[in-house]
């Protein structure tokens, strides 16, 4: 197989880079909730890249959300964090891609995930570090909005809000899947604690774009990504939750 | 004399001048001991308020950053309350903390059941890599901590307000020899020392003293061995290091005595002292086990 370079793929080939992990013929990329959120930050707003995964500079993104990522790997391949060949043997004994991702194995991902509500008040410490260090990078997490039914998140939400953690951001994928919902929108629950907050159709990448590189002096930026239920995803992976 | 956990702030608040990646992360406890670091470096000295699984994670997060970060708070609040944080935050992502409690087993014994954390250490047992020092004393406080602060690894470092009356001399590691004898070998964790060695005058038995239990020093325990009888005195969880006892005199007959913290609830408030008596890890009590089990 040929040595992947970064950016041989777009968006349009995602679904492809799902199916290889699958086995499934083939993947939509609608069926997946976080796939346009993962593309435009990896496509249009994080400054990382696979040959400076040590610079202290780079910019942090870390998936809370750990269930499914199909999508993450996919992105992953896409811009030549993990070769292609590794995707085939998603979920096996001897690969790096687990159904939950961890940071030691595989290239590119900046924490261990799958256990919810951790990403957020990893990231809060990753953002505080890299201030008092000096660092300009900015720390990304994403969250599900079931996952924000997690309390661990609301320590961080309170925290990182009322401190005015510039360099933090959450992207929250909301589909409807918090068993209780939250009245009034998750957005308005960031924007008590002093975030800024803005909520935007999930599936538009100049919208998500413009919402993502949108300036927020002082506070901590949440954007609350709306997308529709999933309908057709494996069953393996809905089991998780 | 300062405790130990005065201790801990005060030099805390001098390493932080000298290491400029060190930072502290506060729940609430201690933070007017830290008030003066926390001028001086307001962005490496971080009280989160109220809310240990923010502590356990933000210092996961912070390492992940580069920083070598301390955590502090009550044990109960810093290893039982977060324990998954601990497990996932640290040990998963692969990142080294300090981890600073305070109020060990019983020394906040008006408290209750809700501020006694006798199973901290049964707890950390269960994952893997953490260096575990029990001090006795402030000062073998203060050289483990620094030590720990050079270091990048997993440290849990068992502040409490029970202590030896001096410090013992720092072995190069591991466990230090305080007395020789025949009939079986007493291992004294911590501040339970001087209760052991006034348990134990004139018992033909050797005394080895232990401050890092972690890795546990099987090295010098069979080294030291003179009968295969094998007495813990630990100020937490009795037993929690039998079956280390155990493993490092797996190839020869042996018995292990575990003296320690109950398991059960005792429900009475009270000075440490009296919990000690309860927990029968007075010099009374150790002795008359001591002495049945050598029987």
């Amino acid at each position: 197989m040929a040595e992947i370079t970064r950016g041989q793929f777009g968006f349009k080939d995602l679904g492809m880079l799902m199916s290889l992990q699958t086995g499934d013929e083939k993947h939509g990329t609608a069926a997946t909730s976080t796939l346009d959120v993962l593309w435009v930050l990896y496509d249009r707003v994080l400054r990382v890249s696979p040959d400076a995964m040590d610079d202290d500079g780079r910019d942090r993104f870390y998936l809370s959300k750990g269930h499914g990522p199909m999508a993450y790997y996919a992105v992953l391949a896409a811009k030549g964090f993990v070769a292609l060949e590794q995707l085939r043997g998603f979920g096996t004994s001897g690969s790096i891609l687990g159904h939950h991702p961890d940071r030691n194995l595989v290239p590119g991902t900046e924490i261990s995930s799958g256990s919810l509500g951790h990403g957020l008040p990893l990231a809060v410490g990753t953002a505080l570090g890299l201030r008092a260090r000096g660092i300009v990078s900015r720390v990304w997490v994403l969250v599900g909005d079931g996952e924000l039914d997690e309390g661990s998140n609301h320590e961080a939400i309170a925290f990182a809000g009322r401190t005015g953690l510039e360099n933090l951001h959450a992207a929250v994928i909301d589909n409807d899947s918090a068993r209780y919902g939250w009245p009034g929108g998750i957005e308005s629950r960031f924007a008590a604690e002093g975030w800024s907050a803005q909520r935007v159709d999930g599936r538009n990448h100049t919208a998500l774009e413009a919402a993502f590189t949108a300036p927020h002096p002082a506070r901590p930026r949440v954007v609350v990504a709306a997308v529709e239920e999933p309908h057709n995803w494996p069953q393996m992976l809905l089991a998780q939750g | 004399m300062q405790n130990m956990r005065e201790r801990f702030a005060a030099v805390t608040t001098e390493l932080l001048e000298e290491h400029q990646k060190l930072a502290v992360v506060l729940a609430a406890i201690s933070a007017d001991q830290f008030a003066v670091a926390a001028r001086r470096h307001p962005e490496r000295v971080i009280d989160v308020g109220i809310r240990e699984q923010l502590l356990v994670s933000v210092a996961g997060g912070l390492a992940l950053a580069g920083m070598r970060p301390i955590a502090h708070t009550f044990a109960s609040f810093l290893i039982e309350r977060p324990f998954e944080q601990v497990k996932l935050d640290l040990n998963h992502q692969g990142v080294g903390a300090i981890l600073v409690s305070a109020g060990a087993s019983y020394d906040i014994s008006a408290g209750g059941r809700t501020h006694q954390s006798p199973g901290d250490i049964a707890l950390l047992d269960t994952l893997p890599g953490w260096t575990v020092h029990v001090p006795g004393h402030p000062d073998e406080a203060e050289r483990l901590l620094r030590g720990a602060a050079s270091d990048d690894g997993l440290v849990y470092l068992r502040l409490s307000t029970q202590a030896n009356a001096t410090a013992f001399p720092a072995g190069p590691s591991g466990f230090t020899v305080l007395r020789r004898g025949g009939t079986g070998t007493v291992i004294a964790v911590g501040p339970l020392a001087d209760a052991v060695l006034t348990a134990t005058e004139r018992l033909d038995v050797t005394v080895l003293y232990a401050v890092t239990v972690r890795p546990f020093d099987a090295t010098t325990l069979r080294e030291t061995l003179d009968a295969p009888n094998v007495i813990l005195a630990e100020p937490y969880l009795a037993g929690t290091s039998a079956q280390l006892a155990a493993a490092a005199l797996a190839d020869i007959p042996h018995r292990v005595l575990g003296l320690g913290v109950g398991v059960g609830e005792l429900r009475r408030y009270g000075t440490p002292a009296e919990h000690q008596v309860a927990h029968g890890l007075d010099p009374a009590s150790l002795r008359e086990a001591i002495t049945a089990f050598l029987r």
